[in-house]
């Protein structure tokens, strides 16, 4: 690798696994399995762009997003930030680096401290690693930090429960900003709020983007939102990546047939559109995470299935055509047309005796993985 | 067509007309809002408050002295009857002959100082152990947890009464350290489950993220936000402290010197006559129902009115 | 005569001690046998409340409930608690956003399919056993005799939704009512519900009432299609000149507001400025002035009317968006 690409790298991800462990009984606990939540992903997100992570819920991208920031602690692999190993930094070492990390969250209501004014939220930050030198400064830099993310500067002395959606939101992006960050970690920023709004905070997030040479990684479930905003997408099924490419190579010529299906499910606000779509309808579910399938992830539901290799061997990531990375054995078959995609049967999803009723111990985001 | 300016002024005023003032409103603020006009959280704040001040202003307010039994010679003559209702005399006498409406009033003061200072014992007592336990987890939840699980599993008064009784010489004060000791599991275990979710909320998450270090995120994020049951609890927990120890000194575990009024020794001294004389145990029992039910129900109303949930 | 002719809809909720508020304000729209109607737009404008009216399903105290909604001539806001039991399920079927909310979660599948069977149709138990796997078999759930046994939860989301869509269907209503049916689901899944959607609509001749947020669910699916904003039909207009042609700014607004996996990228997107908080009373103008490129003083002052301005096209606005010529033809 030469020294130029290394420095146009900002965060590469390297073979990050996360495992939450399933654990049973009541006065000893017992690790009965595991949820491979995130199994093994290698992804690099260069200097300055926007690279999308999508998938459906139960894909590990949410969790990867948390594992890339070590808010959630990796199982196996490492991320290595500016030339920084984060696995090797400990306590007060983390802390001072997330100054240069920051995270954006779906629900903008539970990200925010119910009890904290607006003030007090954007000038944690700054207070957590010494920015607040003095009164005025830090009075200048909160209102340059709301009039960034259009809010009126009275604002400051108001609660988050008397703004609506698309302004805690901005709030939400207020304090991510307040530590001049180099990397932004977007997860499903606009998918909780109304249609309407969201192309503001779509349009906020690229502007500040610009303004302030902003990296980011946006996580999300809708494709459309994802193509918008991102240069590079990443298409993960099931802990895994399973196509990367440029954001309109993927559009125009997916190679993994998850990402096909996906993209041919999301519908089109055109009727003409959408009389003419030939959509590839997926049957049956997506496996258990805790009792994923063998082979490729994807083969139960695949309708590109082969009888050799796809059952047996996990494609790995490869390059098919430049800078375009699919984990399918059959690609370029695919491809070519070679391979014609045939009817799949549905495959019972056997819960394998995980059920919802029995709570499993770990981090939040483990209900994302078992609620699909 | 008009001008775009005089427009967007008009709709600006407009839609300023039916939007918010510009001033924060805080969650405790729109509590006290919705409190402002509950009926419930009024009646009960207005009997707390009555008793406070009573309790406060007593020695001012009993019309004779709690410890003389100036009508002690109505008793003697009459035969164990109790002196009856008499000018000055607004409850008559009790058994030793001593003014039982000034005892009445007296006595609420050391329910007051028994209820307050047991729960609030309780209260600093569980919050150190439900925040180790809640912010450290790991093995120092499980030790911690385990010994409140032992603890909730003996029936409240059982437990106190047992700690009453390792004391040689049980007065006030070991009722109040054996009312508080009770207490503090319950608090303990509340407040670790809501630190527990506070834990892995968004917010605490964001904070994470954001650099702010552990200290600062337990005691300015995940304690503060846990505090509204505890609070809530803690009403409740005044009303309880109340009864176990109007229960302890009934059962002779309290203060030995009866110069002092409380009630539950005033009810505890006439147990033995109660049929013939119901008025002396009706009084001093229903003080307890009565201020018990104005903390519970200040506390059911503050309550519901800190759950988010119920708020638009 | 339509399959259902709701007319001047209007919710009005009143809560002691606060402004009484207006849900649903004249909402009136038909639907024909066989014919998807769509009821589009945001959180608050009053879609899902329509639904539940339509339904039957409002508290009768707290909500007032005005103007008429006919099933085949009758009246069923006029119909008594018990008349209107007997008409859900039998003759309109519900299908709700989140399926394990909706579902009795202590109740088999199968017990809950055949309970509507038996109560409506009045099937004995096990040919009622037998016509559920029938049903689930219908709706695309895998090996239907063992999910009969199965608890809500051991299902997943689309499953779910498919169970839902089967005990909706158990009596062949002739009008389906769907409620956001899909937005709780994956969009894989999604594709999977609305195929099943379409499919039952075209082959068993239901009606469906399709109530969504999501533009692109309702280009593919609906005939009619029915904007709401602020509790008000603000534009309304089959689907094809609708999406080709949207006049109402809100409607315009929206369109322009949502990323299109077809269109070229790098293209600014246009939003809505504000939020639905900064909406007027309509009594004092059009609701959506606020938020309006194209608002004038009028909008201020007064509340638009609905109009008929052709194409079977009904628009509430005093200032449209002007069509715009286009050498493309429609479909």
């Amino acid at each position: 690798m030469s020294a130029d690409s290394t420095a146009a790298e900002l965060v590469s991800v390297q073979g990050i696994k996360v495992h939450f462990p399933i654990r049973r009984g009541v006065v000893l606990d017992r690790t009965v399995g595991y949820v491979y939540a995130v199994d093994g992903v290698d992804l690099t997100v260069r200097r300055g762009e926007t690279y999308g992570l999508v998938g459906e819920s139960g894909c590990g991208k949410s969790t990867l997003g948390r594992a890339v920031l070590r808010l959630t602690e990796p199982t196996a692999g490492r991320v290595v930030f500016d030339g920084t190993d984060l696995s090797a930094l400990k306590g007060e070492q983390l802390r001072s680096m997330r100054r240069r990390m920051q995270m954006v969250f779906q629900d903008p209501m539970s990200s925010l401290d119910p009890r904290q004014s607006v003030e007090s939220i954007l000038v944690e930050g700054l207070r957590a690693h010494g920015l607040d030198k003095s009164r005025e400064s830090t009075a200048k830099r909160l209102r340059e930090l709301l009039s960034a993310v259009g809010l009126p500067t009275t604002s400051l002395r108001k609660y988050p429960h008397e703004f609506s959606g698309g302004q805690r939101q901005r709030i939400g992006i207020a304090r991510a900003l307040s530590v001049e960050p180099d990397l932004i970690i977007a997860d499903e920023p606009v998918s909780a709020l109304d249609v309407s709004v969201q192309a503001q905070v779509v349009n906020l997030l690229e502007e500040l983007q610009e303004q302030f040479g902003l990296t980011y990684l946006v996580i999300a479930h809708d494709l459309a939102v994802v193509r918008h905003i991102s240069d590079r997408v990443g298409v993960m099924y099931l802990g895994g990546l399973v196509e990367e490419a440029g954001s309109d190579d993927l559009y125009a010529e997916p190679l993994h047939p998850y990402t096909r299906a996906l993209l041919s499910a999301i519908p089109v606000p055109d009727p003409r559109v959408e009389d003419q779509r030939e959509r590839i309808l997926l049957t049956g579910d997506l496996p258990s995470p805790a009792n994923p399938p063998n082979g490729c992830r994807f083969h139960t539901r695949c309708p590109w299935k082969q009888d050799t290799k796809c059952s047996t061997e996990r494609p790995e990531l490869r390059e098919v055509l430049p800078g375009h990375r699919v984990a399918c054995h059959w690609a370029e078959d695919i491809r070519s047309g070679r391979i014609r995609p045939h009817e799949v049967r549905a495959e019972l999803v056997v819960e394998d005796g995980i059920s919802p009723d029995v709570p499993l111990v770990g981090p939040a985001s483990v209900t994302e993985v078992l609620n699909p | 067509m008009v001008t775009p300016t005089r427009k967007k002024d008009r709709i600006d005023a407009l839609a300023a007309s039916s939007g918010e003032s510009d001033a924060g409103v805080s969650l405790a603020a729109s509590a006290w809002r919705t409190l402002r006009r509950s009926p419930v959280f009024l009646t009960g704040a207005t009997i707390i408050t009555l008793f406070v001040l009573i309790s406060l202003l007593s020695p001012w307010l009993a019309p004779q002295d709690t410890a003389e039994p100036m009508l002690i010679d109505q008793v003697v003559k009459a035969r164990n009857e109790i002196p009856p209702p008499q000018p000055g005399h607004l409850l008559g006498g009790d058994l030793q002959g001593r003014d039982f409406f000034s005892r009445l009033l007296v006595g609420s003061q050391q329910t007051l100082i028994v209820g307050v200072l047991a729960t609030l014992i309780g209260l600093a007592g569980g919050l150190t152990l439900g925040t180790l336990a809640g912010a450290l987890g790991g093995w120092v939840d499980t030790v911690v947890m385990r010994l409140v699980d032992v603890m909730l599993s003996l029936p409240s008064l059982l437990l106190a009464f047992s700690i009453s009784a390792m004391f040689a010489r049980p007065n006030q004060y070991t009722v109040i350290v054996a009312v508080a000791v009770v207490q503090i599991p319950v608090f303990a275990r509340l407040l670790r489950g809501s630190m527990l979710a506070q834990r892995s909320s968004d917010h605490v998450l964001a904070a994470t993220a954001l650099g702010v270090k552990p200290g600062a995120i337990v005691f300015r994020h995940m304690l503060p936000n846990s505090l509204g049951p505890v609070i809530v609890q803690s009403t409740l927990v005044l009303a309880t402290a109340i009864i176990d120890a109007a229960a302890l000194s009934f059962l002779g575990l309290g203060n030995p010197d009866d110069r002092v009024p409380e009630w539950g020794q005033m009810l505890g001294d006439v147990q033995n006559v109660f049929d013939t004389h119901p008025q002396l145990a009706f009084w001093p029992a229903g003080c307890i129902i009565v201020v018990a039910l104005g903390f519970t129900l200040m506390g059911e109303t503050l309550r519901e009115a800190l759950d988010p949930k119920s708020r638009r | 005569m339509a399959l259902l002719e709701v007319r001047d809809l209007t919710v009005v909720f009143e809560r002691k001690g606060e402004q009484p508020f207006t849900a649903v304000d004249h909402v009136s729209f038909d639907v024909e046998p066989g014919q998807t109607v769509g009821l589009v737009g945001e959180s608050g404008c009053g879609k899902s409340v329509t639904s539940l009216a339509v339904m039957g399903l409002l508290p009768r105290r707290g909500a007032r409930i005005g103007g008429t909604v006919n099933y085949e001539g009758v009246n069923l806001l006029a119909l008594s608690d018990r008349e209107m039991r007997d008409r859900r399920g039998r003759d309109l079927g519900m299908v709700f956003q989140d399926p394990l909310s909706s579902l009795n979660p202590v109740i088999p599948i199968g017990v809950q399919v055949t309970e509507v069977l038996e109560r409506h149709r009045d099937m004995p138990r096990k040919k009622a056993m037998v016509e559920a796997e029938d049903l689930l078999d219908k709706v695309g759930i895998p090996d239907p005799r063992r999910r009969l046994s199965e608890y809500p939860h051991q299902l997943s989301g689309g499953m779910r939704q498919r169970a839902l869509i089967a005990i909706a269907l158990a009596c062949r209503p002739r009008l389906l009512i769907a409620d956001e049916p899909t937005t709780a689901l994956d969009v894989t899944i999604q594709a999977q519900i609305l195929a099943l959607l379409k499919e039952l609509v075209q082959d068993m001749g239901t009606a469906l009432v399709m109530i969504t947020h999501d533009l692109g669910v309702v280009a593919g699916l609906c005939d009619e299609v029915n904007v709401l904003y602020g509790g008000r039909v603000v534009e309304k207009a089959q689907r094809h000149e609708l999406f080709a042609q949207p006049r109402h700014p809100y409607t315009h607004g929206l369109l322009n507001s949502i990323p299109r996996l077809d269109a070229p990228r790098g293209e600014k997107l246009s939003p809505i400025r504000g939020s639905v908080a900064d909406n007027i009373p309509w009594e004092q103008g059009c609701a959506f002035a606020p938020r309006c490129p194209n608002a004038l003083d009028v909008c201020v002052q007064r509340t638009p009317e609905q109009e008929d301005v052709g194409g079977g096209r009904l628009l509430r606005c005093h200032n449209p968006v002007q069509p715009v010529v286009t050498e493309e033809v429609s479909v």
